[in-house]
């Protein structure tokens, strides 16, 4: 295997599966920024969806003022393109974390982006939820947080859908933070495959990369029909 | 009197959208008493779901006053409750929907326990009424089958479950049937019936079918434009229907209409004799016992031939309709009409012979 590798897939061999540069490693970074930004992100982001079903006209906490901030902030982050807000949040994460360098820095801004693409994912599908169901539940006589819960459980498999696909565009937007160092199978494609016209290793980061997001895909898919009872 | 449960005193109902200013509900003043059926009928857009919404206040009124079970909930423009009252209220009046509402990822047990969970009750006695509220709605069976594994019929049957679960007093059903095959309705209505008798709740169903007026409410209000043009007993209404939406709306109920299509291409209608009329009877009460067909060819010897007829019970009264072929003599014929109309029988000449 590994000879077949060797004479076959030269550069990739050369980069290696353990070390700081090592397969490995980019792989491990590229989880490493997905997760966290999906955690950060996605939390704020459900969090901000929720209040903008709320808020919205005709809402269960009806309030105009409330409702045009999240909106408007969710629609300039979700504008600005990834590999710009990359450096404009550079300050941002400077502030933070005191480094604009590494797999951590970049977590700042791919968490921006992420809360930006899962607050619109999870707006739809909360208003997309049958308003009669809040209805009933209004006309039980139930509360503000129960009809929270209302919400979220009911939406469940669809947040769960979104989440697949807000992760799958992480995982794109991770290899652009190869940009500002940040590392991962992106940085490997670009700065050891493509700049280096050794495409094999451009071809093998490629294929990781897909690996990764069709998991991603059938974990999400798989977790979904399990858990929707429509 | 039986005491009001439902006071709704001149209640308007206005939308701004954009400008234009909607009136869904215009000066609508309704009295319903404990243990009434009440139907409130209407086209769709005619401000029923608008104005049954402001007794348990999902919406509220732009003004007027509501009184519910001797409490002012709302008064002066403004609600009358705190917002846990209003919970507390609103536990006390169950709500069922067309489309059920049911909560999709919760179980049929799931969905009735909903209702429960600010229920003074311990958890043993919550989950024992669960088990109760589905095995008196016939479901104990399905308790842990999701909405998607119901029918309609059931996933309704849920849905009147969670609505009991605090055993409330009022009844709320906006158009529950409308989306159920007729056996089903059937047997859906035959529940809310026996509910209203064996605990006395108060129902108030908003419905276009005045069939299902027919069939389960003791009074009915028509709707019209946001307006409430006609209200009364169902036997008072269906009897004597002043206006002319009420008497559209009766009309689709009993069928006549259908029946006079098929009537008039019929040769005796199509040929009509010139000593001859078509006539349409209409009575209610004692006046069905009386023999009046009989007694106006005893007296006048004019002849009445039944095309069409149709008696209904209506709250313990008999009230009919006929369509007949009276024929006879023409002097005959003007003492005959007479002496029906004495009878106290509404007649209506629908075609003469020529």
């Amino acid at each position: 295997m590994s000879d077949l590798i060797q004479t076959y897939l030269p550069n990739v061999y050369k980069i290696g599966l353990w070390g700081e540069d090592g397969w490995f490693m980019a792989t491990y970074t590229t989880l490493y920024m997905t997760i966290w930004a999906f955690l950060i992100g996605g939390l704020i982001g459900l969090l901000t969806g929720l209040f903008l079903v709320l808020t919205a006209p005709g809402g269960v906490l009806e309030n105009k003022f409330i409702f045009q901030i999240l909106d408007k902030v969710t629609s300039v982050f979700r504008a600005i393109p990834f590999i710009i807000l990359l450096f404009i949040l550079a300050p941002v994460t400077y502030f933070l974390l005191k480094t604009n360098l590494g797999p951590t820095a970049a977590i700042v801004p791919l968490s921006v982006a992420t809360f930006a693409f899962f607050t619109r994912q999870v707006q739809v599908v909360l208003s997309e939820l049958d308003r009669g169901v809040i209805e009933a539940a209004q006309a039980s006589g139930a509360t503000t947080f129960d009809l929270i819960k209302v919400y979220l459980s009911e939406g469940l498999p669809d947040l769960i859908r979104v989440s697949t696909v807000t992760l799958i565009s992480l995982v794109g937007e991770t290899a652009m933070a190869g940009a500002i160092g940040g590392g991962g199978i992106g940085n490997v494609a670009i700065s050891y495959g493509y700049n280096r016209f050794n495409h094999d290793v451009t071809w093998t980061a490629t294929l990781l990369i897909l690996l990764i997001i069709f998991s991603i895909q059938l974990l999400g898919d798989l977790l979904t029909r399990k858990l929707s009872h429509r | 009197m039986s005491e009001t449960i439902i006071q709704l005193d001149h209640i308007d109902i206005t939308f701004h959208q954009k400008k234009k200013v909607i009136e869904a509900v215009k000066d609508v003043s309704v009295s319903i008493n404990k243990g009434d059926i009440y139907g409130i009928v209407g086209y769709s857009g005619a401000g029923k779901s608008t104005l049954v919404r402001v007794i348990n206040l999902l919406q509220i009124p732009t003004a007027g006053t509501i009184t519910i079970g001797g409490q002012v909930t709302f008064a002066n423009q403004e609600v009358q409750l705190s917002p846990a009252e209003l919970r507390q209220k609103r536990q006390k009046i169950g709500m069922i929907f067309q489309h059920f509402n049911l909560m999709a990822q919760k179980t049929a047990r799931q969905n009735v326990a909903f209702a429960l969970r600010h229920s003074d009750l311990s958890k043993i006695e919550r989950a024992k009424k669960v088990e109760e509220l589905l095995d008196l709605v016939g479901l104990s069976d399905r308790a842990d089958n999701y909405p998607a594994q119901l029918s309609g019929g059931q996933k309704q049957r849920v849905a009147i479950a969670r609505a009991l679960a605090n055993d409330p007093e009022i009844l709320i059903s906006d158009e529950s049937t409308s989306a159920l095959d007729p056996k089903t309705t059937k047997q859906i209505l035959a529940l809310l019936q026996e509910l209203n008798r064996k605990l006395g709740l108060t129902v108030v169903m908003i419905t276009h079918e005045m069939q299902i007026v027919k069939d389960i409410c003791n009074r009915v209000a028509v709707m019209q434009n946001g307006a409430l043009i006609e209200e009364g007993s169902v036997l008072e209404i269906f009897s004597h229907p002043k206006q002319a939406l009420t008497q559209e709306f009766i009309r689709t109920a009993t069928g006549i209409d259908e029946a006079l299509v098929k009537i008039e291409k019929q040769d005796i209608v199509e040929d009509l004799a010139s000593n001859a009329l078509l006539v349409q009877l209409k009575y209610a009460g004692h006046a069905t016992d009386e023999p009046i067909l009989n007694e106006i060819y005893k007296r006048f010897e004019v002849t009445a031939n039944i095309l069409y007829g149709n008696i209904e019970i209506l709250d313990n009264t008999p009230v009919g309709e006929l369509v007949v072929v009276l024929s006879g003599q023409l002097d005959a014929l003007e003492a005959a009409q007479q002496a029906i109309l004495e009878a106290g029988v509404a007649l209506t000449v629908l075609k003469r012979g020529a």
